[in-house]
């Protein structure tokens, strides 16, 4: 009886984790819609990225490694923030079509106050967002792996 | 002004029980504190977008830390220099502040920055970029080469945490 | 002036916790204090009186606006100081594995 309970109870109790299922899938949102209005709003991919990072983290500290890992797994996690890391050089470079490295080299820049504007600025949002959330989770995940680990042994 | 100087002092208070503390997870937790004051002060100086980070930065700071806590506490030991030692301390930061005091009259007023480049931002941003936050467009236009940075310096950091966690010789035999 | 002045006395009580306290983790959180206080002096230094966001709503004029360039910078020195600190908790959970203790001068005790 109480061995099967254990098995059960893999993270925090029942309740945290309904509440989690509620929650977690509109925090992830909330830290999308701040990625992509960050040139219009306050925001951005730096507080868009922490948010983002935060629900996973959310997921792993209610449900357990196992689960958040299955989202998320750290082969996966490993691409993405090369992911990140290569979409920033890429427009980056791209700049040269303009001129020189890092400009923003869009003819028109829209109309402003639309969330289709800005030339190159919503796109390196969301590079800086994903470097920044994937490397905040991977952070967390060799923390939280480690003491897994120790305990198995 | 006032409320400014309030949320201070605030903060100041927090901190000295972040020092003075003797178990680990209250000292963690009025260091959530001092953060949090710094958030409202980022609301009271106009500044929302740091405002947010912070909030967001604050509690992934706060897990980590208490993920480290969970361990054994230390007792306040009065070892043979304790005395020697904190006046030593002390000594040398009231000289700090003496030099802080003479330097601040070099600085500019506050409430009166030079605003130089800031001048030029704030009125050809709009049309050079067409970002209507002015903190994004500096950050990914003017100024992208900062963030180039820091994306480097956040790969380091995630590399350097995940060499330093790593098992080290699990299939060598001890010897 | 008075603010940047108690911004300052905010950086020495994490300077002393940093140079006084034996725990790793209490030296890691004088650094967080150190941290904050630089953050904070750096928005101060930016700040302009009756300034606003700098941000553009729809049919504005006013262009009173607080300093954009101090702020970037922060913007950035929050993340990176948060990655800096979980690199540090890193250290210090690994000197504990290997000595079993936090204390800095026990660790030095056990050398070689």
């Amino acid at each position: 009886m109480v061995d099967s309970n254990k098995k059960e109870e893999i993270g925090m109790s029942f309740m945290v984790k309904t509440v989690t299922r509620l929650t977690a899938v509109v925090i992830l949102l909330f830290g999308i819609y701040i990625v992509l209005h960050g040139h219009i709003s306050p925001g951005g991919g730096f507080a868009g990225g922490l948010i983002i990072a935060l629900s996973f983290v959310q997921v792993m500290i209610a449900f357990g490694k196992d689960i958040a890992l299955r989202k998320l797994s750290e082969a996966k996690a490993a691409v993405l923030e090369s992911v990140g890391g290569l979409l920033f050089l890429t427009i980056a470079a791209l700049g040269f079509l303009g001129g020189h490295f890092l400009i923003n080299f869009f003819a028109s820049k829209g109309r402003p106050f639309t969330l289709f504007s800005a030339g190159t600025i919503p796109f390196y949002n969301i590079a800086i967002a994903i470097k920044v959330a994937v490397g905040l989770f991977s952070i967390f995940i060799v923390l939280v792996i480690l003491k897994r680990a120790k305990k198995e042994e | 002004m006032l409320e400014l100087q309030l949320l201070l002092l605030f903060m100041i208070s927090a901190a000295i029980i972040a020092v003075e503390a003797k178990d680990m997870i209250s000292s963690v937790i009025a260091l959530g504190t001092v953060g949090i004051g710094l958030c409202l002060g980022f609301l009271l100086l106009k500044a929302p977008d740091l405002a947010i980070t912070q909030l967001v930065a604050e509690i992934l700071c706060l897990i980590i830390l208490i993920r480290a806590t969970l361990k054994q506490d230390l007792p306040l030991v009065r070892d043979g220099r304790w005395f020697f030692n904190t006046f030593s301390t002390l000594c040398f930061i009231v000289i700090f502040l003496i030099f802080v005091f003479l330097a601040l009259k070099e600085i500019s007023v506050f409430g009166n920055p030079e605003m130089k480049i800031a001048k030029e931002i704030l009125t050809g941003s709009l049309d050079k970029t067409g970002a209507t936050n002015f903190i994004t467009s500096v950050i990914l236009d003017f100024r992208a080469y900062d963030t180039l940075g820091e994306a480097t310096i956040l790969f380091a950091a995630v590399i350097g945490v995940a060499a330093v966690m790593r098992k080290i010789g699990r299939n060598k035999p001890r010897a | 002036m008075s603010v940047y002045f108690l911004c300052l006395v905010l950086f020495s009580i994490g300077l002393y916790c940093v140079l006084r306290r034996r725990n790793i983790i209490k030296i890691i959180i004088g650094i967080s204090i150190m941290e904050y206080a630089v953050n904070l002096f750096f928005i101060l230094i930016g700040y302009r009186w009756h300034g606003r966001a700098p941000l553009l709503s729809q049919n504005q004029e006013v262009l009173r606006m607080v300093d954009p360039i101090p702020q970037e910078l922060i913007l950035i020195s929050i993340v990176i100081g948060l990655s800096v600190l979980a690199l540090l908790v890193a250290i210090a959970i690994k000197i504990f594995d290997k000595y079993n203790t936090f204390d800095i001068t026990k660790i030095r005790k056990l050398k070689g």
